[in-house]
């Protein structure tokens, strides 16, 4: 799969089995168990929603769960911090645009 | 509601040593962390510590970080991860929060060990997606081998921005170079001595003033700063990238001893605000202590060795005075007092001196 390493010089990466996710209902591939923000990085997707006040993009800032600039909708819910929800078949996520809403 | 002698909270270095102490000295532990896997910063740390020899210098964090939980898991020491604590409440039980489900946990003392967090820089466009915290690209690429862009401008060059780089060339990214305010750089010289090897360009004197990009980043522009920081005009300079990482530094992640009552003091030489807490890592809450980077930021070796002396201090708390448990203090303050000779460490030593007594 493109966006991984596969190869490097110290580390060995053991990853879940593969599986479909949608994103803005487009199907992508990733891994079972990691985030389903390095999901969507790993696919190239940076921007994760658009701020409640001035609509500006915004993406993840710390990864482990202190920041909350990652909230984005997953399976209808808003405002799932994505940088530590693991990813699972089936997944859809969404950008979330100001407060979300539930679908 | 869960109970248990000694809760605790954070599985990085400092939480593993301090659950493992007490455990060893006979106390019920239980250890809440919000990952995966046990290990806190180590698990994404692919470099040789530096620190004492018995504790590990030479390793790679990310083998600390098995060794230190496999003790742990051998000891029997309860886990629960990834899970998060999100409050502590009047009645002296936390909250926890594991998936969807929320419970409470009420021990007879708490470690709080939860670390820090990375700090934020503004300039113009810094809300951009591509402007990550150095920490946040490691933990996308060490723990979870994505690529986590193409082509990398830092921002900082403590040790953290002088070790990312260089893992972001061992993972085959780009670095554009490394921005550094100072007139020198901030880190220690063998990880400064890589980068210079590695041939990546380091700005000394120099700041960002802004991010260009249409939805993420795409360049970067850094200025040279005069003595007193102000950025010199005419010296702008462009610099194409598509990820720029701030390694300006660590906050103590601090906001559930805010929420307990805790003493709070800011004390720049630890890293901000810090809860108070005497040298036996008890806060103004006789029954709640810390340790590792939530007290002051500052490394591993350092971060294990006040893990050991909470845990026994938590320990004889309850049990009464124990001689065992003394020896593990005394054994870590030596230690402890050692490592801080060093020249590094001149700001710890003076910080720690500045807690208002009572
Ligand atoms: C790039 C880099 C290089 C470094 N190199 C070195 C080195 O060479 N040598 C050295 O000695 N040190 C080094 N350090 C420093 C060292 O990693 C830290 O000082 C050390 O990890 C601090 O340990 P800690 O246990 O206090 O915190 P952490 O390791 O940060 O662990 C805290 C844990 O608590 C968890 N947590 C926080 N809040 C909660 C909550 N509410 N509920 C549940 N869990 C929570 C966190 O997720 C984390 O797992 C380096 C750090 C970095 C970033
Ligand atoms: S990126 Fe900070 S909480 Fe997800």
């Amino acid at each position: 799969m493109k966006g991984y390493i596969f190869e490097h010089p110290i580390l060995k990466f053991s990853r879940g089995k593969k599986v479909k996710f949608y994103f803005e209902d487009k199907e992508l591939e990733g891994y079972e168990g990691q985030p389903i923000a390095a999901a969507l990085h790993a696919a190239g997707i940076r921007v994760l929603r658009y701020s409640e006040r001035y609509n500006r993009p915004r993406g993840f800032f710390c990864a482990v769960g202190k920041c909350s600039s990652c909230l984005m909708e997953v399976d209808g819910r808003p405002n799932v911090m994505v940088c530590m929800e693991p990813l699972k078949q089936g997944m859809r996520v969404y950008r979330q645009k100001g407060r979300g809403r539930l679908r | 509601m869960i109970q248990t002698d000694i809760c605790v909270i954070g599985g990085g270095p400092a939480g593993l040593q301090a659950a493992i102490v007490a455990r060893e000295l006979g106390a019920r532990v239980l250890i809440i962390d919000d990952n995966p896997v046990l290990g806190g910063q180590l698990i994404k740390q692919t470099h040789k510590f530096f620190g004492s020899k018995k504790h590990y210098c030479g390793i790679r964090g990310i083998d600390i970080a098995r060794i230190l939980s496999h003790k742990v898991e051998e000891m029997a020491v309860e886990t629960i991860n990834p899970a998060t604590v999100i409050g502590y409440y009047d009645d002296d039980s936390i909250g926890v929060l594991k998936h969807d489900s929320l419970f409470n946990v009420k021990a007879k003392r708490y470690i709080f060990a939860t670390g820090a967090t990375e700090n934020m820089l503004t300039f113009e466009n810094s809300d951009l997606p591509g402007v990550y915290g150095a920490g946040a690209v490691q933990t996308l690429m060490n723990v979870y081998g994505v690529i986590p862009g193409k082509k990398a401008l830092v921002i900082g060059s403590g040790n953290i921005g002088l070790i990312v780089p260089y893992q972001l060339l061992q993972a085959g990214v780009e670095v554009a170079g490394i921005v550094e305010i100072l007139d020198r750089v901030g880190g220690y010289y063998v990880h400064a001595a890589k980068i210079k090897r590695a041939g990546v360009p380091v700005y000394l004197s120099h700041t960002i003033i802004e991010a260009q990009g249409k939805e993420t980043v795409e360049s970067a522009f850094i200025t040279r700063v005069d003595e007193n920081f102000k950025p010199i005009k005419g010296t702008e300079k462009r610099i194409e990238c598509d990820m720029i990482l701030i390694a300006i530094g660590l906050s103590p992640l601090c906001d559930l001893l805010y929420q307990a009552g805790c003493q709070i003091q800011y004390i720049p030489e630890l890293g901000g605000n810090v809860p108070v807490h005497n040298e036996d890592m008890m806060t103004s809450r006789p029954h709640i202590f810390v340790c590792g980077d939530l007290a002051s930021i500052e490394e591993a070796s350092t971060a294990m060795l006040e893990g050991r002396i909470a845990g026994a201090s938590a320990f004889q708390t309850i049990s009464g005075e124990n001689s065992n448990a003394q020896a593990v203090i005394k054994d870590a303050k030596s230690e402890l007092s050692i490592i801080r000779k060093s020249p590094f460490e001149q700001r710890i030593i003076s910080g720690k001196k500045k807690f208002k007594k009572g």
